[in-house]
C-alpha cells in the first residue's frame, strides 16, 4: 500500500501547511509518494524529502504547470496514479478543484472533506453543515480523498538520509492541454496576520460591524491577541471583509484553540466552520442570538463597548 | 447556445440535520425541501445570460429520485425553458457524484450544450464533486467557485474566490462553471409562474437509456451526530470573560 499525496506548489517556496498536513493524513495509511508538480519547485520537493512518512518524492518542474490549472494537473496526476493505493489532496481551493477531475479521468468514486481515516477504505466526512458525520466506504481503487487538514499533524523531520527523488518530465500534450485557459489577474487578500486556517486564535466579525462601517475593532482585538481575522458571509457581502476571511460551510473550516465571534448571529452555515474550535466565545448584544447557545463563554454586550474594554484590560494584563 | 444547469433538491438548510435513531441516515421527517441554494444561483446566472440575449435556452437537469421533480418545477417556475429528470435506481436513495456526473455528461452530449453552470456544492452532501468531475469527463475547461461571470465572443471571463484572494481567468467555451454565493441573488418564482410550472412537463429519461451504469464505488455505512459540546457559561463582564480565558491558558 502506497498513497500518493498531491501538493500545491508556489514557485520557489517551501511547502504550505496544507500540503504537509495532507502528508500527515497519508502517513496514517503507509509511507507515501509526494507529487510536487509546478514551476520552480525544487525547494518544496527537497523539504518533503526531509520529512517522515515519505517513501519517494516525484518532481515535475515545468513552467507550464504554473498556475496549477486542474486541466493540466489532472492528467498528470492520473498518469502517476498507477501503483498507488490512495490519492490524497488538501480540501482547499487547490484540492477541491483538482481531485474530482482526477476521479473522473480514472473513473473512480471519491470522498471529500475527510476528517478521519478509519482504515484503508473507510473515512468520516462531515456533511449537512457539520451536523452529521457520515461514514463512507470507497470500493474502487485507488481511493481518492480530499482531507480537511486542520485535523492532521504535519510529519516531523526525518533522521538520516532524505527520501529518494525522481524527476518526471510532463508529456508535451499535458502541458498543451486547454491552452485557452489563462490567468488574467490575481488579487491577493491582505496578509500579515497568522493564517486563518491554522491560527491558534481567531477573532471573527459579522454584520454587527456595519454600524461602524469597518472591521477596525475586530482587527484591533485580533492584533492584540496575535490572532487571525475571520468573517461571516454577512460581513463579506457587506464589503467589510475580503472573501478569504469567510468562515463556515462555504468558507474556511477552522479549529483554533480560541474562537471569538463578535457581532454575528451564529447561523448554521457559520457554525459549520467552527465546530472543532477549542473554546468558542460569543460577544453579541442580543441575548437570544444563536451564537450564545453555541458558545462556551457568552457575553451579552455591545461590541463597541466590549472590544475597546477588552483591549484595554489585555494591555494592562500584559504590563503587569 | 443552450445552457445546462444541474439542480438538486435538498432538505431545508435552515433546519439542523439530525441522524435517524438507528444511524442509517438523516432524519428528514417533517423537514421541508427546496432547490440547493447554490443551484438557484447557477440557474439565476443562466437566466440572466438568456435574458441578455447571450443564450438561447436553459435546461435544468436532476439526476435522482422522483421527489426531485419538485425542485425541477421550481426551476421551471424561476424561468428554465425545460426540465429533465434522469431517473435513478431506488438504491442508493441519492446517487453518488460520479454517477450523477456521468449522467450529466451524457445529457450534455445529447443536447449539445456548450456551457454548464452548476452549484459549487450541495448544502447536504457537501461533496463539491459534480462540477469538476463533469468537466473531467467532458475534457472541458472548468472554473469553480465563480463569483463573477461574463461571456466573451468565444469564451468566458470569471472571477474565482480562492484561498488567498480572487483569481481572474479567461477560458474558452465549452466550459463548466460552478457558482459561489456572491455571483448573484436568485429571483423568487412568482405565484403565477409557480402555477404555470405545474402544468409544464418534466421530461424523464433513465440512466440506462443514457448508457450510464451506476458503479457501486461508494457506500454510506452510517451517520452519527458530532460530539456534543458541554453547556456554555454566561459571563457578566469583559473582566470575567478575560479571567476565564486566562484560566484556560488561552491568552498570549
Ligand atoms: C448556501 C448558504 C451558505 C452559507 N455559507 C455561509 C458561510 O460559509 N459562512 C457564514 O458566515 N455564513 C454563511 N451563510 C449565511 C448565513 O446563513 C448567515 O446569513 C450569515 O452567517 C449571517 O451573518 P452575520 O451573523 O454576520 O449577520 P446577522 O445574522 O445579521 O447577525 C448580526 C448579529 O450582530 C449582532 N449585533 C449587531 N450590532 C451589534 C453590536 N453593536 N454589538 C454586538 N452585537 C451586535 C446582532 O444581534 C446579530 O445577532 C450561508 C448561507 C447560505 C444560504
Amino acid at each position: 500500500m502506497t498513497p500518493l499525496v498531491i501538493v500545491r506548489v508556489r514557485p520557489g517556496q517551501a511547502p504550505d501547511t496544507a500540503g504537509l498536513r495532507t502528508l500527515g493524513a497519508a502517513s496514517i495509511l503507509a509511507p507515501a509518494t509526494v507529487l510536487v508538480a509546478g514551476r520552480d519547485c525544487q525547494a518544496c520537493a527537497a523539504e518533503f524529502g526531509r520529512r517522515q512518512g515519505v517513501a519517494r518524492v516525484v518532481v515535475a518542474d515545468h513552467p507550464g504547470l504554473d498556475p496549477p490549472f486542474p486541466e493540466r494537473l489532472a492528467p498528470l496526476v492520473a498518469d502517476c496514479a498507477e501503483g498507488h493505493s490512495h490519492l490524497l489532496a488538501p480540501a482547499d481551493s487547490f484540492g477541491r478543484a483538482l481531485l474530482p477531475r482526477v476521479a473522473a479521468l480514472l473513473g473512480v468514486a471519491m470522498a471529500s472533506e475527510v476528517t478521519a481515516i478509519l482504515d484503508g477504505q473507510t473515512v468520516i466526512c462531515p456533511t449537512h453543515a457539520g451536523n452529521i458525520h457520515t461514514r463512507i466506504r470507497l470500493r474502487s481503487r485507488p481511493v481518492l480523498l480530499t482531507v480537511r487538514t486542520h485535523g492532521f499533524a504535519a510529519p516531523q523531520p526525518r533522521p538520516g538520509a532524505p527520501a529518494p527523488l525522481d524527476i518526471l518530465t510532463p508529456a508535451p500534450e499535458v502541458i498543451a492541454t486547454h491552452p485557452g485557459v489563462r490567468l488574467l489577474a490575481f488579487h491577493p487578500a491582505p496578509a500579515g496576520r497568522p493564517e486563518l486556517s491554522y491560527a491558534e486564535r481567531v477573532v471573527a466579525g459579522g454584520q454587527g460591524l456595519e454600524a461602524g462601517g469597518d472591521f477596525a475593532p475586530i482587527e484591533a482585538l485580533a492584533d492584540q491577541l496575535g490572532a487571525a481575522v475571520g468573517a461571516t458571509r454577512g460581513a463579506v457581502d457587506a464589503g467589510l471583509a475580503p472573501n478569504d476571511w469567510q468562515v463556515g460551510q462555504t468558507g474556511k473550516i477552522i479549529a483554533p484553540r480560541l474562537y471569538i465571534g463578535v457581532g454575528l448571529s451564529g447561523a448554521i452555515q457559520h457554525l459549520a466552520g467552527i465546530k472543532d474550535a477549542g473554546t468558542i466565545v460569543a460577544i453579541n448584544h442580543d441575548p437570544q442570538a444563536p451564537i450564545h447557545k453555541a458558545a462556551d463563554l457568552a457575553l451579552v454586550a455591545d461590541l463597541y463597548q466590549a472590544l475597546p474594554e477588552m483591549i484595554r484590560l489585555l494591555r494592562k494584563l500584559e504590563g503587569s | 447556445m443552450n445552457i445546462l444547469v444541474p439542480v438538486k433538491t435538498v432538505a431545508d438548510p435552515a433546519h439542523p440535520a439530525r441522524p435517524l435513531a438507528d444511524g442509517s441516515g438523516v432524519d428528514l421527517d417533517g423537514i421541508g425541501h427546496g432547490l440547493n441554494p447554490f443551484d438557484e444561483i447557477a440557474l439565476e446566472a443562466a437566466l440572466q445570460l438568456r435574458e441578455a440575449g447571450q443564450a438561447t435556452g436553459v435546461l435544468a437537469v436532476s439526476v435522482g429520485p422522483p421527489s426531485w421533480g419538485d425542485g425541477l418545477r421550481t426551476a421551471l417556475a424561476m424561468g428554465a425553458d425545460r426540465a429533465l429528470r434522469v431517473a435513478t435506481p431506488p438504491h442508493p436513495a441519492v446517487p453518488d457524484p460520479l454517477t450523477v456526473a456521468r449522467a450529466l455528461a451524457a445529457v450534455v452530449r445529447r443536447e449539445g450544450s456548450r456551457l454548464v453552470i452548476a452549484g459549487k456544492q450541495s448544502v447536504d452532501g457537501e461533496h463539491g464533486q459534480t462540477g469538476p468531475m463533469l468537466a473531467g469527463l467532458l475534457d472541458w475547461p472548468q472554473a469553480t467557485n465563480v463569483a463573477r461571470l461574463t461571456l466573451t465572443a468565444d469564451g468566458l471571463e470569471v472571477t474565482r474566490e480562492v484561498d488567498g484572494g480572487l483569481e481572474c481567468l479567461a477560458l474558452p467555451r465549452p466550459a463548466v462553471v460552478t457558482t459561489e454565493l456572491r455571483l448573484n441573488r436568485p429571483r423568487y418564482a412568482s405565484l403565477p409562474n409557480i402555477l404555470k410550472a405545474r402544468r409544464k412537463p418534466v421530461e424523464e429519461i433513465t440512466l440506462e437509456a443514457l448508457g450510464v451504469i451506476p458503479t457501486p464505488g461508494r457506500e454510506i455505512l452510517g451517520v452519527t451526530a458530532p460530539p456534543m459540546r458541554p453547556p456554555g457559561l454566561r459571563v457578566a463582564s469583559v473582566a470575567e470573560l478575560l479571567h476565564h480565558l486566562e484560566q484556560r491558558g488561552l491568552l498570549p
